[in-house]
């Protein structure tokens, strides 16, 4: 089948659907494409609370954020249980295929909404056999929460992403034991919030600076060695033998974008480079949530996604977007940024990581200090706003944190 | 009089809270908290700590197994145990629609169980 | 006339399939609950071209032969070859010393092609290779497979063919009795007039119980690590061997991967069941791959694993043939080269001394699950239209469609590694995080197993455990 379609938004999660909703206020006709059944992504399955507060101005389950701001949409146009087998960005052209067939879209504009997979565990090269009973939490989460099936009874979790932490209390609470949550860093890896209310809540214990170093069983999981570890390396003689058989590995989000490498600007941590109107390097091609750079907090991805459907929609209908005019660069002390280009008109958000822990952490654009964060960790994002008639947004902007003790 | 510390869990920011307290453990006051709600939970939780709790309950002929639920307020953090063993052996009625009531008062404490998301019912 | 293959790997595979093209009875007997679980499941995949082998070895002798043997079996068999070439690189004076007596090997062997390259040629080959190489030795020949797909096709045209098999059937012994040869199972004895033993690790034990005294096997493990790149080599990179081996290996696989591996590890002969990795064994691949290969990435590591060898101390396979038996032992590099020519050479004896009559009615050809991803677009449209289910993709990574976990069901598949082996799902980036569900979904749906009796391979070795509700 052939369409046309002025927005066309690749994926049906947070973000998607919030490009869906941007596009249709904009009035452009829009189409979705989504690989599952149904929108809302992983939201379906979290169905713990955390959402919602700045879309909604309410803290709302995954779940009932999915069903409210799908009720804010309306009606829009979507091919389900479809996988797009490639996109020609010359003739801005998508082949898709689904039980129907092969169908061949073409668009104004595109946005690229696919979120992010989950790190196997496997991929940690940690040592031993290779049994049944090993996780990723998101793979743990959908079992329970959407399939009604345990992973286990004996469950240690690696990493304490907050969905790592989630998972142990969501676990916990339906009678299985957790030995551990495991960290190799010597901070968490997830929102503090967590730590309260999922760990300590529990009494389940967070090992820090402690990770993985052994698998035991044959068949189905029977334990795991942990040891202690120093600068990324086991420190000997601290083994100790954990006997388990669940694994839940929370280990890290990566982009997913594998659909468009080699075409769009991706940076060296698999994320999108886009600019303040969520452009990637085609004039007509947009990205938005978790495969621009992995998010904390589910309503960003949403709102994010707004701004990249309402800018698609603008180009798909002929009107001119600015051009970018500065490039921003993470200096010392900041790992990640959510936006790489400035167009320098409007002012916008950007999200930006530290890369160590800091008691108070200042973040300078090029030099000049914008924000103070308490408390600063590399696991929660923090919020700038970039005003271009308050900076200089054009050209080298330098974002930058320091540290400072309190 | 101490000061205790505490990570309120209201919403994701997650404020780092000193709270004072007197030589009998009674809430003096609070700083830190970047919104009212952050006076309230140190309150709280210093005398009957609260949690919003969520989970899954059985649904009867529903398209899925089971239908997310969450408590519509907090309630307190020691009926978890209890609530928990309600939660496992109740069951709804496919269909179901996001925010139906699935137990009213819960357990007492004023708080409904309610459905989190909607789910059809089968077509057999 | 009644023949028994004990053992569904590529070799015994390849001599029941090679058997049915004879009038008789076969039947095939295997420990695991599927087919090319043991050796075959965890090895390099390669085809090798044959110049490793000491002429005058038993290997030498079906080595180069087994390699041309491959094009027309992938062909027969539906299961995808690649001839990458190869590569032996050299970076010392002493070490093209070694490229020139594997060259003289590999002229002595029929290896056709084989050329040594100089620094230039060698970089122009393959430009990721370390620019200390001072010279290479290329082999066109070589090729890349998915091993385990030799097995299970050749199993199924066997079947085809009129073969039996006996999955999760483990063979405790061998009786040879007055004329007969009897095969012993846990519950009962089975009696046939020849009996091929391909057990791989247990070989030399079953010939034992027969009162055919071989070399002793132990086992050798092999480590590998798996990226998600398919763009890190174009062609088989060796080392210059030692006496561990062919070294430590920089390939991709036929799966649009790359493999670094495998180590050589000489275990204990009573660990034939240990295939676990090792901290040591995966710093080794990292440190002597990284000197063929200096741009490895290792942040697209996928997956790390282990595969075992059957290893005597002759360094040789060794095959025994007698008149109601054959023994198939120590089938360690280049067993899966050799496969197709030791089940031309076993068929052929067998054939001799029992005068069998050719098959009228065998069909050589076996149709491959259909693969929608690597059709053109009106070949996708018109199975799609026949069967809709070859439109849904399952898995996001390898884009593995509904309609080939079904078929791949239909051939056997009852585990999550069963599904795995036969459609690529679950091997890529996201190693099953996304499709698990709906694979087992669709087992369910298809065989009527619940989740709670689905297991990822081994009996005991279940997914979940348990209702919430």
């Amino acid at each position: 089948m052939k369409m046309r379609y002025d927005v066309v938004v690749l994926g049906g999660g947070a973000a998607g659907m919030g490009a869906v909703k941007g596009a249709k206020d904009l009035d452009a006709s829009v189409l979705l494409i989504e690989r599952e059944p149904f929108t809302g992504g992983v939201l379906n399955q979290c169905i713990h609370t955390g959402f919602g507060l700045q879309v909604f101005k309410m803290e709302l389950t995954g779940p009932e954020y999915h069903e409210f701001y799908r009720n804010k949409i309306g009606k829009f146009d979507a091919l389900y249980e479809t996988m797009v087998l490639n996109i020609d960005f010359d003739e801005n052209k998508i082949k898709a295929m689904n039980s129907e067939g092969i169908h061949e879209i073409e668009y104004g504009a595109l946005v690229l909404a696919t979120g992010a997979r989950e790190r196997p565990f496997e991929a940690l090269r940690v040592p031993g056999t290779r049994p049944a009973g090993i996780f990723t939490a998101g793979l743990a989460q959908k079992f329970v929460n959407l399939e009604n099936h345990l992973p286990g009874h004996r469950a240690v979790i690696i990493g304490s992403g907050d969905i790592g932490m989630i998972m142990a209390r969501r676990l916990f609470l339906e009678g299985v034991k957790i030995e551990g949550v495991y960290e190799i860093m010597p901070y968490p890896g997830g929102l503090t919030r967590n730590v309260a209310q999922c760990l300590e809540d529990f009494n389940i214990p967070l090992h820090l600076s402690t990770s993985v170093v052994k698998i035991h069983g044959k068949r189905r999981l029977e334990g795991v060695t942990v040891a202690k570890f120093e600068n990324n390396s086991p420190v000997e003689g601290s083994e100790r033998f954990i006997e388990c058989d669940t694994l839940v590995a929370s280990v890290g989000l990566i982009p997913e974008n594998d659909l468009v490498k080699g075409k769009i600007e991706i940076g060296p941590d698999e994320g999108i480079f886009v600019d303040d109107l969520m452009r990637t390097n085609y004039e007509n091609v947009f990205a938005c949530g978790n495969n621009v750079c992995i998010h904390d907090l589910v309503d960003f991805t949403t709102t994010e996604g707004e701004v990249a459907g309402r800018n698609a929609a603008m180009v798909a209908k002929r009107e001119s977007l600015p051009p970018r005019a500065g490039i921003i660069i993470a200096g010392s002390g900041i790992r990640i940024l959510s936006i790489h280009y400035t167009t320098a008109t409007e002012p916008f958000k950007l999200y930006v990581r530290v890369d160590k822990p800091m008691e108070i952490a200042t973040v300078n654009v090029n030099d000049k200090p914008v924000k103070a964060a308490v408390n600063a960790r590399p696991s929660e994002m923090i919020e700038l706003t970039l005003n271009p008639q308050k900076i200089d947004l054009k050209g080298k902007i330098i974002v930058s944190a320091k540290g400072v003790k309190k | 009089m101490r000061e205790i510390q505490m990570t309120c869990i209201i919403c994701p920011v997650g404020c780092t809270l000193k709270v004072t307290l007197d030589d009998d453990g009674k809430f003096l006051s609070v700083k830190g908290n970047r919104c009212p709600k952050g006076e309230i939970y140190a309150k709280d939780e210093v005398t009957d700590p609260k949690r919003v709790l969520t989970s899954s309950v059985k649904v009867i002929n529903g398209k899925m197994p089971l239908v997310s639920v969450k408590t519509d307020r907090s309630i307190p953090k020691r009926l978890i145990g209890e609530a928990m063993k309600v939660i496992k052996s109740a069951h709804v009625e496919a269909p179901v629609k996001v925010e139906d009531i699935i137990i009213e008062n819960f357990l007492n404490t004023g708080a409904n169980l309610i459905a989190t998301r909607s789910v059809e019912k089968t077509k057999k | 006339m009644r023949i028994a293959i004990i053992g569904a790997g590529v070799v015994g595979s390849l001599i029941a399939r090679e058997l049915t093209k004879y009038e008789a009875e076969i039947e095939i007997f295997e420990k695991y609950p599927d087919v090319g679980w043991g050796v075959t499941k965890a090895n390099s995949g390669v085809i090798h071209a044959g110049y490793d082998d000491e002429p005058g070895t038993v290997r030498s002798k079906y080595c180069t032969h087994g390699n041309s043997l491959y094009t027309k079996l992938s062909y027969e068999l539906g299961f995808p070859i690649k001839r990458t070439g190869s590569l032996v690189a050299a970076f010392d004076d002493e070490e093209v010393k070694v490229l020139e007596k594997l060259l003289d090997y590999g002229k002595k062997n029929g290896v056709e092609g084989l050329k040594i390259l100089d620094k230039y040629e060698s970089l122009e080959k393959e430009p990721n290779l370390s620019k200390m190489v001072i010279a290479s030795l290329w082999a066109p020949s070589t090729g890349i497979i998915g091993p385990w797909e030799v097995a299970q096709a050749a199993i199924e045209n066997a079947i085809d063919n009129g073969a039996k098999i006996h999955l999760s059937t483990e063979v405790k012994g061998i009786k040879k009795t007055n004329k007969k040869v009897l095969i012993e199972v846990d519950d009962r004895d089975y009696e046939f007039d020849f009996v091929v033993n391909a057990s791989g690790l247990w070989a030399d034990v079953l010939a034992e119980s027969a009162g055919v005294k071989v070399t002793p096997l132990h086992p050798r493990k092999g480590e590998y690590i798996l990226l998600d790149q398919s763009d890190l080599v174009r062609t088989v990179v060796f080392p210059v061997p030692s006496k561990a081996g062919k070294g430590i290996l920089v390939l991709p696989t036929i799966h649009n991967t790359t493999l670094l591996g495998p180590t050589s590890e000489d275990l204990p002969p009573d660990w034939r069941d240990r295939n676990e990795t090792t901290a040591e064994g995966i710093r080794k691949i990292i440190e002597n791959t990284k000197k063929l290969v200096p741009s490895i990435n290792l942040s697209k590591s996928i997956r790390t694993f282990a595969g075992l060898r059957p290893e005597n101390d002759l360094k040789d396979f060794v095959v025994v043939k007698e008149e109601n038996m054959v023994n198939v032992v120590a089938t360690r590099s280049p067993g899966l080269t050799s496969a197709p020519a030791m089940a031309e050479d076993i068929a052929n004896w067998i054939v001799g001394l029992r005068s069998l009559k050719l098959n009228k009615n065998f069909n050589p050809y076996r149709k491959p699950i259909p693969r929608p991803y690597e059709m053109e677009d009106e070949e996708k449209e018109k199975l799609i239209r026949e069967n809709p289910a070859f439109g849904r993709v399952i898995c996001r990574c390898n884009k593995v469609t509904e309609g080939e976990v079904i078929e791949a069901i239909k051939r056997g598949a009852r585990t999550l590694d069963g599904v795995k082996l036969r459609t690529t799902a679950m091997f890529g980036r996201c190693q099953g995080s996304f499709c698990t569900v709906n694979i087992m979904k669709i087992i369910k749906r298809e065989t009527g197993m619940d989740f709670e009796d689905i297991e990822k391979n081994l009996p005991s070795s279940k997914v979940v455990d348990g209702v919430l509700r």
